[in-house]
């Protein structure tokens, strides 16, 4: 059945009890994402240190079980990863939620991709890649320190 | 009424939708389309077509005959005392744009004030907004109570002598509160000011008589109607058609047109800027005549009484919350369920072909005020039956298998 397939025992724990969902104390980078057509936000901040080294990584924020489960697997792989390297996950995963079979990065451990790969069953549910994308596009523009949230 | 037949007539109904039966749970949003008005559109494209009101030939008078018979039966279904105070747009959202746009340039200054309501959708909010930027105007909101209703009194403690227009909806697309706009539209008169009502909600479910009402704007979003997509209805008092400007510049809308200046047509063709929605408000007459035939009063009390046997079944739900509980409810169900996320309800409900809407349902304001991201609703329309109710019930049921694994 493709719902299990979707909502993973790995999504649900993920989504019930998220990690490093709280607002860090110590941060330099941040942006914030949402997402219009459903209202969900994340907020994601970053202790990026001076060899451009996540030191340390949070997230606030509201949403279904994809999307906080999706920041909470995000924050506890991108801790202690380079800026280059935080790229190449990002790329890497964008393209296995959309189209790719498998995750091609190397920077990974096998356990880390098994659990990144939970995510994988949203392919089937194309409405439902954004809440998969949001946390991943808004670490993006914290790397870059912009927010990408307008108002008018 | 027989509702298996009524649901024959609709063709959505006749296939599998991912292998499930289609439990249409999402009227409010937009109405599933009768056979009639289908066919309506097919058979005017391929027998009759024409543009209107502008060739003399055979078929472009036709056309415009058809075109114009809609405007009346629109003014006959909503009892408006003249066909002229029908004007056609391309949705609701249009219809309150152009009352926005219109009224705001013409009569409001900088400190004006606009009174809204927390209930209202994105599209009766954005158009004043526009206006706040442009103009300097002020807008307030009128706050719903625990049951999610606006009272009357509400919008009267928000009532000052700066407050040029009251623009409210008729029935709520979140909680189902149905306005006592008949009440409001006397106490705003009572103060000389005009009243805009969002019927977008309010059209499809209930019978309309402006005379009655006595409203000077009344927006219709005809595709909610059980008609085509690509057109609403702006009703209007002439008196207001005459003294606002014209919205839109193009063809058909002047009289004459000369490089020193422009002079502009007589109604209804002043706000129907370009060639209109033709099809669409040819096949919306099958849609007012589809209604006829069943009878407003008989959907009504069909829909009532589903919402009520809906209520009850969600409340015995230990893990439903029903947002809003108002004394006068339209046929909308609005909903959380425990620890589980609205997206996460609609995406599970589709696996067995439940469709219904989740999200904040353009009405953001509501859901901050009452804490939520999102809510999940459940709508009706005349085709719904019981056996919808509890397809929806045995699949939110499902949903909490799947989360307490």
């Amino acid at each position: 059945m493709e719902l299990k397939e979707l909502y993973q025992e790995i999504i649900l724990d993920h989504g019930k009890n998220p990690r490093n969902l709280k607002k860090s104390d110590n941060f330099n980078k941040d942006a914030a994402g949402h997402n219009p057509l459903c209202g969900d936000k994340v907020h994601v901040f970053l202790k990026v240190d001076e060899n451009n080294k996540i030191s340390d990584i949070a997230f606030e924020g509201s949403g279904c079980a994809i999307s906080m489960a999706s920041a909470s697997i995000m924050t506890d792989l991108m801790k202690e990863k380079k800026e280059v390297e935080v790229k190449e996950l990002v790329d890497d995963f964008l393209e296995m939620i959309k189209k790719n079979p498998e995750l091609k990065s190397k920077i990974l451990a096998e356990d880390e991709k098994t659990k990144l790969m939970s995510l994988s069953g949203v392919k089937k549910y194309p409405m439902r890649v954004k809440c998969a994308t949001m946390a991943w596009h808004t670490l993006t523009s914290a790397m870059k320190n912009s927010n990408t949230e307008k108002s008018d | 009424m027989n509702i298996d037949n009524i649901k024959k007539q609709f063709p959505i109904f006749d296939n599998k939708v991912q292998n499930n039966d289609l439990v249409y749970l999402d009227s409010a949003n937009s109405s599933q389309k009768p056979k009639v008005v289908v066919d309506r559109i097919y058979d005017f494209y391929t027998k009759e077509f024409s543009n209107v009101g502008r060739s003399v030939h055979y078929l472009a008078v036709a056309a415009t005959n058809l075109y114009e018979n809609t405007r009346v039966m629109v003014q006959k279904y909503i009892n408006a005392s003249d066909p002229n105070e029908i004007v056609f747009t391309k949705g609701a959202t249009e219809a309150i744009n152009l009352v926005a746009n219109t009224f705001g340039q013409k009569f409001l200054q900088e400190g004006d004030e606009i009174l809204l309501t927390e209930l209202e959708h994105h599209s009766n909010y954005v158009p004043w907004h526009y206006l706040r930027r442009s103009k300097g105007i002020k807008i307030k909101f009128a706050e719903f109570n625990s049951d999610g209703e606006v009272t009357l009194e509400s919008i009267e403690k928000n009532i000052t002598p700066k407050t040029k227009m009251i623009a409210i909806t008729h029935l709520s697309n979140v909680t189902g509160a149905i306005l006592p706009i008949k009440e409001i539209t006397k106490l705003a008169h009572s103060k000389n000011i005009p009243i805009l009502v969002d019927g977008c909600q309010g059209a499809p479910h209930l019978k309309l008589d402006m005379q009655d009402i006595d409203c000077d704007f009344y927006a219709i979003s005809c595709h909610k109607m059980y008609g085509p997509t690509g057109l609403g209805v702006l009703y209007a008092k002439k008196k207001w058609l005459d003294a606002l400007p014209p919205y839109q510049g193009g063809g058909g809308m002047i009289r004459e047109v000369k490089k020193e200046g422009i002079t502009f047509g007589d109604l209804p063709n002043k706000y129907e800027a370009g060639t209109m929605a033709t099809a669409q408000v040819i096949a919306f007459g099958e849609s007012i005549k589809f209604l006829n035939k069943i009878g407003i009063e008989n959907i009504e009390a069909h829909e009532s009484q589903l919402t009520q046997y809906g209520e009850e079944v969600l409340r015995k739900n230990n893990s439903v919350k029903l947002i809003g509980s108002p004394k006068n409810k339209g046929s909308v169900l609005s909903f959380t369920l425990d620890g589980i996320h609205a997206h996460d309800i609609a995406t599970i409900l589709d696996e067995d072909g439940v469709a219904i809407r989740a999200g904040h349902h353009c009405c953001q304001i509501l859901h901050d005020k009452l804490g939520l991201s999102a809510t999940a609703r459940a709508s009706l329309g005349v085709y719904n039956t019981k056996d919808d109710i509890d397809k929806l019930n045995e699949s939110l049921n499902k949903c909490k298998k799947i989360f307490d694994r």
